[in-house]
């Protein structure tokens, strides 16, 4: 099945990728290649079969609740793209 | 093997014998001097770091204290793998001066092994492709012959073995990117079951496909490392609660009886006659040791790639979306004023900082794997992949119940010419036909050497086993090794 320009721009949204109009003509190009291969999946029978998210049976592992060392400040803003203080400097998220 | 060519073994033994650590790391590093302006593997090479680990692995020697099982033996590394206080890139510029506060669960077991941790090495952007052209630096090359890929994605660290850069280098493999390197650069590679070693530090693609392992020379040195490796980790809840077997003390014991399975589907169209012939004389060899070759049938992997381009993808879009430019990594300069008048400020930010930063290849796997999990498109893609999946899954277990392993050729092609499968997505998805539906399992699988090209490019034979079954594919795989002698081949250079 094969993808339109429309689509393409919305899923760019969704996943924060700011693309080019050149870009976005090519990738739709592109992801509807991909698409159309993938379609083939559609003619496998799977009826009452269980998805397999994961490849082994695993339950959840816990830990005692007691707090151990972490990052220190310097240590979690020294990559920091814009150190503020001691806090990461961002955009406004509230305009 | 002398010099640069010898083995972890070999330079134990050398050692014990009077080498120093530091004499064998300097080798290596003249070795990346002379060698890497051409194979381009390294991404980082401390020289001053890696001398001053191998001097203490001397210090420690000559006061008498017990050292480690890889003692003074330089290991390469794939970039993917945080390495505290040195550089870990991805092969990205979204992570281009990203420097990590924390070693990797494997890196510290190396470094309690006294390991000299040589360099970085490149890859594939976010280990998304096959052939290591998509890093965001530059395109390393396969030692065997310069105009070639190495593979992917860890193609740094099977060319840096292979051109003698290194005696072992850590990969990750999430659909291939192990074994296919391996094979096409004439090299042991192995993937372990997954939750055999612990992920915690590795860079995560695809939660659910990904694990890390080595790349050798040999059997015996894969053994080894392994035991380095392998065990649970509290900090990856996904690492498995299972002893790890001493793989190097039961590896010569050939696995008798042997039951060998050859899936049909493997051997059709699109397999190059040359690689074809090279696997069925590696059967021959094993049917020499009285095991049996029986066919078996994986009906469902013909839909292993489509299945992994959904799953490895949609996984893949949730572990990419932690780069927005916010706390570490690129973020963008300067603001689009439309884009922010439009998405406000933030979003505007995330929005640049991705686009600018990543590369087309993880651009597109996000953009798909965001689609298959989009509401209305769930079910039809992710949903169905999963269910195939777990078809391909049993396949494995029923060819399981009647064989020891799985074998056949890890790659269809041999190493394919730089910028050969660059424009065509699809066609470099389908290098990693064979190497894909392990991940997909879980299962265990190696590649090791089997011959060569009438061109004089490497070949390697894919052994599969069933969930924690490493220390008899090991021992499988050192059967070969000990009638054939391809491990022992290095490119001339």
């Amino acid at each position: 099945m094969a993808i339109e320009k429309e689509q393409v721009q919305w899923v760019a949204t969704l996943a924060r990728l700011q693309l080019s109009d050149a870009d976005l003509a090519k990738m739709t190009q592109q992801l509807s290649a991909i698409l159309e291969y993938v379609d083939q999946l559609k003619k496998v029978p799977t009826d009452g079969v269980e998805p397999l998210a994961h490849p082994l049976k695993v339950s959840n592992v816990f830990r005692d609740d007691a707090p151990v060392p972490s990052l220190t400040v310097d240590a979690a803003l020294a990559n920091a793209p814009d150190r503020t203080g001691d806090f990461f400097g961002v955009p406004p998220i509230l305009d | 093997m002398t010099g640069i060519e010898r083995t972890a073994l070999e330079l134990l033994q050398a050692q014990a014998q009077g080498e120093t650590a530091e004499a064998i790391t300097q080798s290596f590093l003249q070795a990346i001097k002379q060698r890497d302006p051409h194979v381009k593997a390294f991404l980082h090479v401390d020289e001053a770091a890696a001398l001053e680990q191998a001097r203490a692995v001397d210090a420690k020697r000559k006061k008498g204290q017990p050292l480690g099982k890889l003692a003074g033996v330089p290991v390469a590394i794939k970039d993917v793998l945080c390495t505290n206080g040195q550089p870990t890139t991805c092969g990205s510029k979204i992570l281009q001066y990203f420097v990590p506060p924390y070693d990797a669960h494997v890196i510290t077991e190396l470094k309690q092994a006294d390991a000299v941790l040589i360099g970085k090495t490149n890859m594939d952007e976010f280990a998304m492709g096959s052939s290591t052209e998509n890093s965001a630096f530059f395109t390393t090359r396969n030692p065997w012959d310069l105009e070639r890929i190495p593979g992917g994605s860890s193609g740094g660290s099977a060319a840096a073995v292979a051109a003698c850069e290194a005696p072992l280098s850590l990969g990750s493999d999430t659909g291939g990117s192990i074994r296919q390197p391996a094979s096409l650069c004439g090299i042991v590679g192995m993937k372990p079951t997954y939750g055999r070693v612990s992920r915690y530090g590795l860079v995560a693609f695809a939660s659910s496909l990904d694990q890390i392992g080595p790349f050798t020379h040999d059997m015996s040195d894969c053994a080894l490392i392994m035991e380095v490796l392998a065990g649970r980790d509290a900090r990856d809840s996904t690492s498995i609660n299972q002893p790890v077997p001493p793989y190097s003390k039961t590896l010569d014991q050939p696995v008798k009886p042997l039951t060998i399975g050859v899936a049909k589907e493997y051997f059709s169209e699109g397999l190059d006659k040359e690689v074809e012939k090279s696997i069925r004389d590696a059967l021959k060899v094993y049917e020499s040791f009285g095991a049996k070759v029986k066919e078996v049938s994986l009906p469902n992997s013909p839909y292993a790639v489509a299945v992994y381009y959904l799953v490895a993808t949609a996984e893949a879009s949730s572990n990419l979306a932690r780069y927005d430019g916010m706390h570490y990594g690129y973020r963008t300069k300067k603001l689009d004023p439309a884009l922010v008048e439009k998405q406000g400020a933030m979003i505007a930010t995330f929005m640049q900082s991705r686009g600018e930063g990543f590369g087309k290849e993880v651009q597109r796997r996000i953009m798909l794997g965001t689609y298959a999990l989009s509401s209305g498109y769930h079910d039809e893609y992710y949903g169905k992949a999963l269910k195939v999946r777990r078809l391909i899954k049993d396949d494995f277990d029923r060819a399981f119940a009647e064989c020891d392993v799985v074998m056949g050729p890890t790659s269809p092609t041999a190493a394919f010419k730089i910028g050969e499968k660059a424009d065509n997505p699809l066609a470099m998805y389908l290098s990693d036909i064979y190497t894909i539906s392990c991940n997909l399992a879980g299962i265990a699988g190696i590649s090791i050497p089997c011959g060569f090209t009438k061109s004089g490019l490497p070949i390697g034979l894919q052994i599969l086993a069933a969930p924690f079954e490493e220390e008899k594919l090991l021992r499988i795989a050192r059967m070969h090794e000990t009638a054939s002698g391809w491990h022992t081949k290095r490119p001339k250079m």
